[in-house]
């Protein structure tokens, strides 16, 4: 395998997650569509991927990586479940405002 | 070329980030996230791990992306209404963000040890097969234990999918 010469400090990788997580959590708070929502915990959770898997390169070990590999499948059954969940508030109250669900609130 | 390729899909990955939070129609947002996940997965390569990146091209930006937009066409969803945001948020809120990235970078520069950069190639330990040996061996229980997860999901979906909720 060709080792290229330059090579990039580990701190730009967990640096690009911070700010994936930060823009992941600014969606989540700014926006009102519940499936904008939904993708902004989907960013979030790749970003934590990737600090999971630049530690796994740093340590030279795999466990990292296979973290990674849970958090994937805990995703995949979260996105099922979230999604049947929005299919039903929108078939019962028609909406897909955050703002307008609130049926729990008084 | 390590560092010209990170920077290339570490803009692209920031720049489809942004673009997922400012959109308003939400199948932007969702073809955003799409950008997101691939140039995570080209990243991935770059520290070694192979069966993640193609993991994370199949799954999430397949499977999963998929399952996103079918929905926002089963439902229709447009645009989103604009909301009546405070004049603090318009000209504190992107000097604020990125004096708080700032921060983050000083401290994660300070936190880390002095140690040779990431250069590509130098751990193989990615593969299929690494990831699989220590999945059936030292994680088998984890692993077990995400299938009745899934089994789980599965039926959650079914119960919300009925017509009498």
């Amino acid at each position: 395998m060709p080792q290229f010469p330059a090579s990039v400090p580990l701190s730009w990788y967990l640096l690009l997650s911070a700010v994936l997580f930060s823009l992941g959590v600014a969606g989540f708070l700014f926006r009102k569509n519940i499936i904008t929502v939904f993708m902004s915990i989907e960013l979030m959770l790749n970003a934590v991927n990737l600090s999971f898997i630049a530690f796994s390169y740093q340590f030279k070990q795999v466990d990292g990586q296979i973290f990674s590999f849970f958090v994937m499948v805990v995703a995949a059954a979260e996105a099922a479940v979230g999604l049947g969940i929005i299919l039903t508030v929108y078939k019962n109250r028609s909406t897909l405002e955050i703002d307008e669900i609130d049926s729990m609130k008084n | 070329m390590d560092a010209t390729l990170f920077l290339l899909f570490a803009f692209i990955a920031v720049a489809s980030a942004i673009s997922l939070v400012v959109q308003t129609h939400p199948i932007s947002s969702a073809l955003s996230l799409v950008g997101v996940m691939v140039s995570l997965a080209v990243l991935y390569l770059l520290l070694g791990a192979e069966f993640l990146a193609m993991a994370q091209i199949i799954v999430y930006a397949g499977a999963i992306m998929v399952l996103f937009i079918f929905v926002i066409m089963l439902l229709n969803a447009g645009a989103e209404r604009k909301s009546a945001k405070s004049p603090m948020v318009k000209w504190f809120g992107i000097p604020l963000f990125a004096v708080f990235i700032g921060i983050l970078s000083y401290v994660i520069q300070g936190m880390l040890p002095k140690t040779a950069g990431v250069s590509f190639g130098s751990f193989t330990g990615g593969a299929a097969q690494e990831v699989g040996r220590s999945l059936f061996t030292q994680y088998l229980l984890p692993f077990e234990v995400t299938s009745v997860l899934i089994l789980i999901a599965i039926i959650g979906a079914i119960v919300l999918a009925r017509k009498e909720i």
